[in-house]
């Protein structure tokens, strides 16, 4: 098993014929991912090494069944292309544009919850990795193999550091879900932990925090009150100065609120393990799993 | 981007949002002709982004022009908590029957504006949410309805503001929101909004934040920025491409993406030493990338020690490892490096770092070992 992405997954990336979409794509269909469609308005009828491309994200979902998005497209068109994916039916939107606007954001993010049909993951994220089954985004895949920890966080480089210490000791992954940097994610840690919580192959949740916001506070009450699956949880951003964004839009200590410390004192009161450094969360993740 | 309170004050007469008349000075001649001209008695305020300068002597009122002088001269070129003064804003002093608080927020937590109207104006408002929470009253607009009269009259009636001012009070609201909505800032602060004796609503403060993302739509605004006033290495970062943070300490820091960089700060921190800054490389692997960003850490005359902290995912060590080789050949720097590769083609990277014998560089393999170099290095340098 696996959350969100399997082997069902058909997707469509809108900007395919970009050079980070089509790089990506691509990569994404070595992995074994089906990628049967793409979206640049225009350029309908062209194809990308195969794969065909739609002038709508409606074209792709009638003519090749598209159940899943990957928007690749520059900040000030990825809310328009969320909005039209989510219009054309489809139920899984990842976005992997960095710097939409936040206005944006909050008008897709309210669409997409009073609509209630499609989720999203990100924007601003390395999308979602089920390894062995399909890679949609920018995660390098070869690092990762099949196992029972599920991995959601914040970050990208960040995600494959831990998963890579993971996996010279040995240890696979269900899911790698990177739920992206911005302030209005489409997705929350609570979703995730949730789904991995419910995934009968996950035995173990990391999961990977930053300065900013108070997802993590509200994710250690989730914890506690709904998760019985071990959680080893990690905060990045304990030297962050207050007011400063620190390369993620979302990664701010605004006044009192946001700050590293208190992210890992809520969690650690839930009866979640944080590690200091990402080798640390690694070994305390192996340790909990040879037990 | 935040601006400067004369800023917003622009910004919100373009939107009718009665604010009192006033004009920007940079130096004591021109505060003066700005003195005269608005009339006295005139309010001569600092222009920095910092709240509380009231109370530390950055803003008087002066009743004539010899006091419009003497003001102007205080106050420019003045430390408010470490931010100089470059900036004056002469304003018509006002009257005040009663001092409000108003603001709209970007509230990310419940991923709606956040409205909030509360009769203790003029202070801190985070210790009057702190002392006395039910003196701010506060309501979430959801964003594709946006500010309807109602929600402006309920805040008006739940603060308990004076029942001559409801109106005026909820329409300004309404005022606050449209900028907070059309302008696509993250905070619209009015503190104090205050009620004249004539009983004249106004804004006699403002604290804009807006959103950088969205510049590119507002061609006005992006004008409003002032790298005077900024960190000159984070200028410097910020045309090279870079997301560039100073910070206080002696180890310059690289490494790629925003989360593995924030992490290496902390694991250096743990390590003992104290980062000079905070830099995210992105996928950068080329020569010009690495050779930029080193020119911005190098710029910083404090760091004393470097640590690269790169985790090759797509981008490939080996990629990494031959720019910073160019990178050294270009620019001879004159601390150490300590460079850890690791991830995709890391020991080919390793290789080629070490064949090069670059002086100075040594490399390692995990983050905590390197983190534990450069601090060693660092003290070592006479820390």
């Amino acid at each position: 098993m696996s959350i969100l992405i399997d082997a069902e997954t058909r997707l469509c990336t809108s900007g395919i014929t970009g050079r980070e979409g089509t790089f990506h794509s691509l990569r994404n269909r070595d992995y074994g991912t089906q990628v049967v469609a793409g979206v640049t308005p225009g350029k309908g009828g062209q194809d990308v090494e195969g794969i065909p491309v739609f002038n709508t994200f409606h074209d792709a979902v009638e003519k090749e069944g598209a159940n899943t998005a990957m928007v690749f497209v520059p900040p000030r068109f990825a809310a328009d292309s969320i909005l039209e994916a989510e219009d054309a039916g489809i139920e899984l939107i990842i976005c992997i544009t960095e710097g939409i606007p936040a206005h944006d954001e909050l008008r897709v993010y309210n669409t997409l919850k009073k609509n209630g049909r499609a989720r999203l993951i990100g924007p601003n994220c390395p999308g979602i990795l089920s390894p062995g089954k399909a890679s949609v985004g920018i995660i390098p895949a070869m690092f990762f193999g099949e196992g029972n920890v599920g991995v959601v966080s914040r970050s990208g480089t960040l995600t494959y550091q831990i998963g890579y210490v993971l996996a010279q000791s040995g240890f696979g992954n269900s899911s790698i879900v990177g739920i992206g940097g911005d302030p209005v994610p489409g997705t929350d840690f609570i979703d995730v932990l949730a789904m991995f919580q419910e995934d009968p192959e996950t035995e173990l949740i990391v999961m990977c925090g930053e300065i900013g916001g108070d997802a993590e506070e509200r994710a250690a009450e989730f914890i506690s009150a709904s998760v019985t699956k071990p959680v080893i949880g990690y905060i990045a951003g304990f030297t962050a100065p207050p007011g400063k964004t620190m390369g993620h839009a979302g990664a701010i200590v605004s006044g009192s609120s946001g700050g590293a410390q208190a992210k890992a004192d809520a969690l650690q009161a839930c009866g979640v393990t944080v590690g200091k450094t990402p080798t640390q969360v690694a070994e305390a993740a192996a340790s909990l799993l040879r037990v | 981007m935040d601006l400067l309170e004369y800023q917003g004050k622009q910004l919100f007469a373009r939107h009718d949002v009665p604010v009192p008349a006033g004009k920007p000075a940079r130096d004591v001649e021109d505060a003066v002709a700005a003195a005269d001209e608005v009339g006295y008695p005139c309010a001569i305020k600092a222009q920095v982004q910092i709240g509380g300068r009231g109370k530390l002597g950055g803003i008087k009122i002066a009743n004539d022009r010899d006091e419009a002088q003497e003001h102007a001269r205080a106050i420019l070129g003045m430390d408010i908590r470490g931010l100089t003064v470059h900036e004056l804003w002469i304003e018509g002093a006002s009257q005040i029957a009663s001092e409000y608080y108003a603001s709209v927020v970007f509230d990310r937590s419940a991923k709606a504006p956040l409205v909030m109207l509360s009769t203790k104006g003029g202070m801190d408002i985070e210790q009057v949410a702190d002392e006395d929470p039910d003196a701010i009253a506060h309501l979430h607009v959801d964003p594709l309805l946006g500010f309807q009269d109602f929600h402006g009259r309920r805040l008006a009636f739940e603060a308990g503001i004076d029942d001559d001012v409801v109106r005026p009070v909820a329409a300004m609201l309404a005022k606050l929101y449209e900028v907070f909505a059309s302008e696509e800032a993250t905070l619209v602060e009015v503190n104090p909004l205050i009620i004249t004796p004539e009983r004249e609503v106004r804004a006699l403060d403002a604290k804009v934040t807006l959103d950088g993302n969205a510049l590119y739509r507002h061609g006005q605004n992006a004008l409003l920025r002032d790298l005077s006033a900024e960190d000159p290495q984070e200028v410097m970062a910020a045309e090279r491409g870079l997301t560039y943070v100073k910070l206080d300490g002696d180890i310059g820091i690289l490494a790629n993406g925003a989360g593995l960089s924030m992490s290496t700060l902390d694991v250096v921190a743990e390590a003992g030493g104290t980062p000079a800054n905070f830099l995210d490389a992105g996928g950068g692997s080329r020569a010009d990338a690495i050779t930029a960003a080193v020119e911005v850490i190098l710029s910083d005359a404090k760091v004393k020690a470097v640590l690269f902290n790169i985790f090759g995912g797509i981008t490939r060590c080996d990629e990494v490892a031959r720019g910073l080789i160019e990178a050294f050949a270009r620019i001879q720097p004159q601390v150490p490096f300590v460079v850890r590769l690791d991830g995709t083609n890391g020991e080919e990277g390793r290789q080629l770092l070490s064949e090069a014998r670059l002086p100075g560089v040594h490399t390692e393999v995990t983050m905590d070992d390197a983190a534990a170099k450069v601090v060693e290095l660092a003290l070592g340098a006479g820390g």
